[in-house]
């Protein structure tokens, strides 16, 4: 257990002119729960598909359990589970047959490894006859990760598990990853969702293929260079309209019904503000300083990497 | 072991959901069958057939009687003369001519060696073949009988096609139509198969799992190896109780035969499902580059003597020319492995290739 | 004030498939020009509703009507009157950013002529001019996604319906697409709107909230999160989903 659970170093991967990930380079400890979040075609799919050994790299390389992605694969095959971005399972198949397979070809039995999934998979077993096809969002993704945890893997590669499924469901989602991890496995997942990456020890930020930032979440609020003001109003889409040629202003985003303000450090004048706003006709219910989101900074970054 | 059958049992549940499958794999052969069968039975009941014997001894008398007593021909006239062949032709009076040499049984009896000439109106080509093959069948069929008692006998059928000039054709419609349902059913069901787990994404899966190549791909074509096999045995008792077509070899040696070409098919539908990843260009290829062949250039339908050079080297390119050979041979002449080994070696040869190719071209990664 | 023409009306509208109830009574009103969030869990019944709405399917019984035209015997004119845009499917990959605008206004009937001027004026607006002949595939998500919008848009419908339109869709351009939401609802066009993002709900004038084929709640997003003392909506959400 010396060698990190995942160490990538300056991957890189083409297909043809695109550049799907640029340079990346990262440790994973063991035990961690790490989130890759970015938006469809950042390369999260990519990158999770040459750690599960499933493409070649172009330059660089990357490590599972100290094994070469590419020399290795098969060993590393053995020991790390996989839920695909897309709902791949047999969907003619029943929720029992389906996992019943994936316990076999990993040369194991449900029997054997229950303890692990049974937290998950107790919560669709009275379904356990009906056809996975059949099954809600929600439901195909618990048994989408018990098929993936059955074999009793030591890494658990996650690809937007939580893609197109309601809050609630996410939520619980969530829940059992982080009892896995206590149960001692390392996490990789991928996701969409910002809100998702406060759940995680450390968030890396993808975006275009490379990773605008990877640590904690807390220290990715914190590196956050400006000071953030939340507006509100009726009308958010006449003051974000307004608020654009504000000077000085650095971004101004809606979130709900509000609209999120950054200035450089110490730049903000309230008074001025509300001013230039009347005189736009426009008179906001509240302004307060608060702290960045992790969709702030993701915004922040992405902005920069654009331009 | 436990591996290998999780992934036969999985792959028959597949194939018993989905009933459409079931319906081409077993309602196909039948259908097809019953339709060739029908369309060319119904042709040759009762053709009017001319002959010229010039000699009228014991042999070529008892050699008519056969002919005519067969239940495929009925006499029209006698010819006084060859020249008259051609006026019967073109009036339509009659479909099949038959010229004995002068002298029959006294050449045959003297040189071992007597020539008769099966003249078929090859403006219809396929109504031709097939009377012209039951004409030398019948006579083959003499032969063996005389072969029997006394010093081997050859009588030489002479076919000749007026007004298409030389048409030789297929024997029966059964063993031509067994290698391309063989074909079909196992290179396109499991290119398919294959093409559907890549499409669906559960490819990526069993990729990452511990699996090799080889178990995934015997795993996936297993089932289908059991159902062909069902599907040539149905053919071949269609193919004898509605059809009559003999079996006159061992069955054992038959079904061996076709358990070996079901094996090249469904290698070949592997190769097509490792270099293709969708179901549609699985099928494209299945249907254009497998069963076009097999209709056209394996002598099925277009005798291949009559081809021109290149694609006849094509033709024996085509497995399923060797396959018809070699159940026409099993089936009709009730020859044993003596006469066909050399078909079965090219047979299992292009087995061997195909998976071999097959193993080495199936990606154990997604790109 | 005149009281606001109701765009879409439904009234006891039930759907049944077999013994499972997917929509279970479902009334509600859509008043023209408002962004209507059209909220549930995963099987909650909002895919049914929205097909009903579409005139895709027929609902097993209730009465309503879309753009002023009834379901059941003036379809044709429902879906004359309607625009429809998801995640899933949109835009054709394998066309280019103009036949795919072409197609569309083809199989709305509009004249070759109209076509091009709304062609251009909706490349201009999105700054897709230089774009106008890349295949569908080869352009970033992100645009597909506000094309696929605007070619919902292309024949002038009175109600759009969203299928999750920003699944998958970096934050700024989640913001610049709720942005042309917020511009064609101004312009008159009723947007109907489903989507997994809570933040995305309190962008909606109003929102319903589903659960197993009945709507537990419909109000703006202010009174929600005042009636479940929540501070955010993904909190109501939850809050409803769970006490089912």
């Amino acid at each position: 257990m010396d060698s990190p659970a995942v160490s990538v170093k300056n991957l890189t991967l083409r297909y043809g002119d695109t550049l799907a990930l640029n340079d990346l380079s990262f440790d994973v400890p063991h035990g961690e729960l790490l989130g890759f979040i970015g938006p469809d075609g950042a390369g999260k799919t990519t990158l999770f598909r040459v750690l599960t050994t499933l493409l070649v790299p172009t330059h660089g390389s990357a490590q599972v359990d100290g094994l070469d992605v590419v020399k290795d694969y098969r060993q590393i095959r053995n020991n790390i589970g996989y839920m695909p971005g897309r709902f791949s399972l047999y969907q003619d198949l029943s929720v029992e047959e389906n996992l019943t397979f994936f316990a076999t070809i990993f040369g194991t039995t449900i029997r054997e490894n229950y303890d692990l999934i049974k937290d998950i998979y107790s919560q669709i077993e009275p379904f356990k006859n009906r056809k996975a096809g059949q099954l809600s969002g929600g439901m195909k993704q618990k048994l989408a990760l018990s098929c993936a945890l059955i074999h009793k893997p030591g890494i658990l590669f996650l690809d937007e598990p939580t893609t197109g499924v309601d809050a609630v469901s996410r939520r619980e989602f969530w829940e059992m990853l982080k009892r896995l991890q206590a149960g001692d496995i390392t996490i990789l997942v991928s996701t969409p969702y910002m809100d998702e990456a406060v759940l995680c020890d450390r968030v890396a930020l993808i975006q275009n293929g490379r990773i605008m930032k990877i640590t904690t979440p807390a220290n990715v609020i914190a590196s956050y260079p400006y000071s953030l003001f939340s507006v509100k109003a009726d009308d958010i889409y006449g003051l974000l309209k307004a608020l654009r040629d504000y000077p000085g202003i650095h971004r101004a985003d809606a979130f709900g019904q509000t609209v999120h303000l950054s200035f450089n450090k110490d730049e903000f004048r309230e008074a001025a503000l509300l001013d230039y706003l009347k005189e736009k006709g426009i008179e906001p219910a509240g302004i307060r300083e608060i702290k960045a989101t992790i969709e702030d900074c993701f915004m922040d970054l992405m902005g920069k990497e654009e331009g | 072991m436990n591996r290998f059958w999780a992934f036969v049992t999985k792959e028959f549940y597949h194939i018993i959901r989905d009933y459409r499958t079931l319906l081409i794999l077993f309602g196909l052969p039948a259908i097809q069958l019953l339709l060739f069968g029908y369309v060319i039975t119904n042709e040759i009941k009762d053709a009017k057939i001319a002959i010229y014997d010039p000699s009228k001894d014991v042999v070529t008398r008892k050699i008519s009687d056969k002919i005519l007593s067969s239940g495929y021909f009925i006499l029209e006239r006698n010819l006084s003369h060859v020249s008259e062949a051609g006026d019967a032709f073109r009036y339509g009076e009659v479909n099949l001519v038959l010229v004995y040499e002068p002298d029959f049984a006294q050449k045959l009896e003297k040189t071992g060696k007597a020539h008769i000439q099966i003249i078929g109106d090859a403006s219809d080509p396929n109504t031709a073949n097939m009377l012209v093959n039951y004409a030398s069948g019948i006579i083959n069929n003499y032969l063996i009988s005389i072969n029997s008692e006394k010093l081997p006998y050859q009588i030489i059928p002479e076919v000749r096609m007026m007004y298409n000039g030389e048409l030789k054709g297929v024997f029966m419609f059964v063993p031509g139509l067994m290698a391309m349902l063989l074909t079909l059913i196992s290179a396109l069901m499991t290119s398919l198969a294959i093409t559907k787990e890549k499409e669906l994404g559960t490819m990526e899966l069993l990729l990452v799992s511990p699996l090799r190549p080889g178990q995934i791909i015997i795993g996936k074509v297993f089932p289908y190896v059991f159902l062909a096999f069902i599907d040539a045995i149905i053919i071949i008792i269609i193919g004898n109780t509605v059809f009559g077509v003999p079996v006159r070899g061992s069955v054992f040696l038959l079904l061996a035969e076709s358990l070996l070409y079901i094996c090249m098919a469904l290698s070949l539908g592997i190769l097509i499902s490792s270099i293709t990843s969708s179901q549609q260009i699985a099928m494209m290829i299945s249907l254009v580059a497998l069963m076009l062949p097999t209709i056209l250039l394996s002598g099925f339908i277009f005798p291949i003597e009559n081809m021109p050079w290149i694609l006849q080297v094509l033709c024996y390119m085509m497995p399923p020319k060797y396959f018809i050979s070699i159940i026409k041979s099993i089936m009709l002449q009730g020859n044993s492995l003596v006469f066909v080994w050399k078909e079965t070696l090219v047979v299992i040869g292009f087995t061997t290739v195909f998976l071999v190719m097959s193993v080495k071209k199936f990606n154990v990664r997604l790109a | 004030m005149r009281e606001p023409e109701n765009i879409i009306v439904v009234k006891d509208l039930v759907k049944k498939f077999g013994d499972f109830v997917a929509n279970d009574h479902l009334t509600f009103e859509v008043r023209k020009g408002e962004i209507f969030g059209f909220l549930g869990a995963n099987g909650a019944g909002k895919t049914t509703a929205i097909k009903i709405l579409c005139g895709l399917w027929y609902p097993t019984s209730g009465k309503m009507s879309v753009a002023g035209y009834d379901i059941y015997t003036q379809r044709e004119k429902v879906k004359r009157n309607i625009g429809y845009m998801s995640q899933k499917f949109s835009l054709y990959d394998d066309l280019t950013v103009f036949e795919n605008i072409r197609f569309y206004g083809g199989i709305y009937g509009l004249k070759k002529k109209a076509i091009n001027e709304r062609a251009w004026s909706l490349m201009k607006r999105l700054d897709l001019e230089d774009a106008r002949d890349k295949l569908i595939r080869d352009i970033p998500l992100g645009w597909k996604q506000k094309l696929a919008f605007s070619v919902a848009l292309l024949h002038n419908p009175k109600v759009v319906f969203l299928d999750e339109p920003t699944g998958g869709v970096d934050p700024i351009t989640r913001r610049q697409f709720w942005n042309m939401i917020y511009e064609s609802a101004r312009s008159g066009i009723t947007v109907f709107v489903t989507t997994h993002y809570m933040d995305e709900a309190e962008y909606c004038d109003r929102v319903s909230i589903m659960v197993d084929g009945r709507i537990a709640a419909l109000d703006t997003p202010e009174n929600l999160k005042q009636q479940f003392h929540s501070a955010t909506m993904n909190d109501v959400f939850i809050q409803l989903v769970r006490s089912k």
